[in-house]
């Protein structure tokens, strides 16, 4: 009784130990939760097109999925942002060299509810707002009412890069930051929810989020230039002023399974399945 | 053989008791190697009471009061509603109701004690968040009133099963004395009972808020995560729990984030020890 009991665990134990060591056909896609929907879109159609090999995509954020590429667990990192100077060291440390390659664009669409009289707003005045230098609506032209700024949390890329382009204007010694009373929800969809829900809330992410319980807000450079709209045409356009690429980062140079991977997701066909999911194509 | 049975059963129990405690010290010296290292950055005063919770900016500042008066507020909050409750009801139970509704009320807080605490945030933020807000007047409903609200349910059955316990032990002699003196009810519960139980009744309290300041999933969902020092209840909080569970993603192993995320932990452990530390002497005092 007792050996086979502990047979039973040492074939259990190699069964396990098989199934993490990596196999050539299946991979691991962690990462931006902005991109987990075109990531499952692309590994589904991937999938379909060449059965016998198998990808599993999961989100976490942009943070998460770098995290565990430099750590050894996945493939590819699906990420919002580009990967910071730190993060390379940390990686090479290990012997990991990340790979970038944009496999889409984002314009980040400023929400507010449809309620809110508020339709158009500068960079500045959005710096202003989410900084928390202003802080009623009245000061933009709504009504008498405190602003709820709603922010994504610190692992989101989106979080990162709406710091880094909206508050701190591309200048790498602005040391702007969030308000502190800014609220960090957890997803896009918190976010959308909050603004659907609350007259005074104001937030951001990716376009695809957008539906008719949140107003997008349509934004300009500076108070010279003209209001743009947050729709497809005009992020191909470049026109709309809020817009990011989205990146792939792998171990090196992409080569067998991940390296077909990323050509899908480059081709005529994976660029279509990136407008399906509300994204921008890089590729015109 | 049947003593070698015996033998073997011996061993592997005392295994098993020697290896909870080996695990608890493991974990601790795990938290210690990887949180003490913050204090390379930052000094331990400017970590524990600095206002600014910045973690991924460059120079990150990790200041961690905002963090700690979150909890305490929410904990705090939970704690003003749970207890009178709690021990009410504890005395509901105990001494008042019949068989057959102490039966089914016993029944029902243990159910309490088995919902999620994810779906017990998620039931919070589109039912109890929106009523906070309209209520109150606020701008926004994610407030560490509705964390203490929710972390309240979650306190409840621990607090309502330890100070019954409490309640049904003491001595029948003591009840009959009161009334043999001709003491009402009441104040056979009031003067006699709750005194008599005191230290149970305090152990329960102290587990119960222990429950509350580690619990996580639900605050993150309803308390809104901004890390600035509450001025009132009404408005948003970050606590500590929320904060490691909503940053450890984004820590690269070995950096200053993931320290200052594993000193928060020591922070942690440091209060529930102290919580837990602090019931076990009730508790032992009652004995």
């Amino acid at each position: 009784m007792f050996r086979k009991t502990l047979l039973m665990v040492i074939t259990l134990l190699f069964a396990v130990s098989a199934f993490a060591a990596s196999n050539d056909n299946s991979m691991q896609i962690k990462g931006s939760d902005t991109m987990v929907n075109l990531g499952q879109a692309w590994a589904e159609k991937y999938m379909e097109a060449n059965p016998g090999d198998f990808i599993a995509v999961t989100g976490g954020g942009s943070g998460t999925g770098l995290s565990s590429l430099i750590s050894g667990t996945c493939d590819i990192a699906m990420s919002s942002r580009n990967i910071k100077e730190k993060e390379i060291a940390l990686a090479q440390k290990k012997g990991i060299y990340p790979n970038e390659t944009t496999v889409a664009l984002d314009g980040l669409a400023v929400v507010v509810n449809p309620a809110n009289p508020v339709g158009k707003l500068t960079i500045d005045q959005l710096a202003a707002i989410f900084t928390g230098k202003i802080s009623n609506w009245s000061e933009v032209g709504g009504k008498d009412e405190k602003i709820v700024i709603l922010s994504r949390e610190v692992n989101s890329g989106t979080h990162v890069y709406f710091k880094e382009h909206i508050l701190r204007k591309n200048d790498p010694a602005s040391r702007e930051e969030f308000a502190p009373s800014a609220l960090l929800l957890s997803s896009s969809q918190a976010i959308a929810d909050e603004v659907a829900g609350n007259t005074a809330a104001i937030g951001y992410y990716g376009m695809g989020y957008i539906s008719k319980n949140q107003k997008p807000v349509a934004i300009a450079k500076d108070d010279r230039s003209e209001y743009i709209e947050p729709v497809i045409e005009n992020v191909v356009s470049g026109r709309y002023p809020i817009s990011r690429p989205l990146f792939f980062y792998t171990n090196g140079t992409p080569e067998a399974l991940v390296k077909k991977f990323v050509e899908f997701a480059l081709s005529k066909e994976g660029q279509d399945i990136v407008l399906a999911t509300d994204f921008v194509p890089v590729k015109k | 053989m049947r003593k070698f049975k015996e033998f073997i059963i011996e061993k592997l129990i005392l295994l098993s008791g020697l290896a909870s405690i080996f695990f608890v010290i493991l974990i601790f010296l795990f938290l210690l190697k990887e949180g003490l290292a913050v204090f390379n950055i930052v000094s331990p005063f400017n970590f524990l009471f600095g206002r600014s919770w910045y973690p991924i900016s460059e120079p990150p500042q990790l200041g961690i009061l905002p963090l700690i008066l979150g909890s305490l507020l929410v904990t705090v909050g939970a704690a003003i509603i749970s207890i009178p409750i709690g021990i009410g009801c504890a005395i509901y139970i105990a001494e008042v109701a019949p068989l057959k509704i102490k039966e089914i009320l016993k029944a029902g807080i243990e159910l309490l004690a088995a919902i999620p605490s994810v779906v017990l945030g998620f039931i919070g933020m589109v039912t109890l968040v929106p009523l906070v807000k309209n209520v109150f007047h606020l701008p926004t409903g994610l407030t560490a009133l509705s964390g203490s609200i929710m972390l309240a349910f979650m306190a409840m059955p621990t607090i309502v099963s330890i100070a019954e316990d409490a309640l049904y032990s003491v001595p029948k002699n003591y009840k009959e004395g009161a009334f043999a003196l001709g003491a009402t009810h009441w104040q056979t519960i009031w003067r006699v009972m709750l005194p008599a139980a005191s230290s149970g009744i305090l152990a329960a309290v102290m587990l119960g808020i222990g429950r509350v300041i580690g619990e996580t999933m639900a605050v993150m969902m309803i308390t809104g995560n901004a890390a600035v020092i509450p001025a009132s209840i009404l408005v948003p909080v970050r606590t500590l729990t929320a904060t490691i569970a909503a940053e450890m993603g984004e820590a690269v192993v070995g950096g200053e984030h993931y320290f200052a995320l594993f000193a928060i932990g020591i922070v942690l452990f440091v209060i529930s020890f102290a919580i837990n530390v602090t019931a076990d002497l009730f508790l032992h005092r009652r004995q």
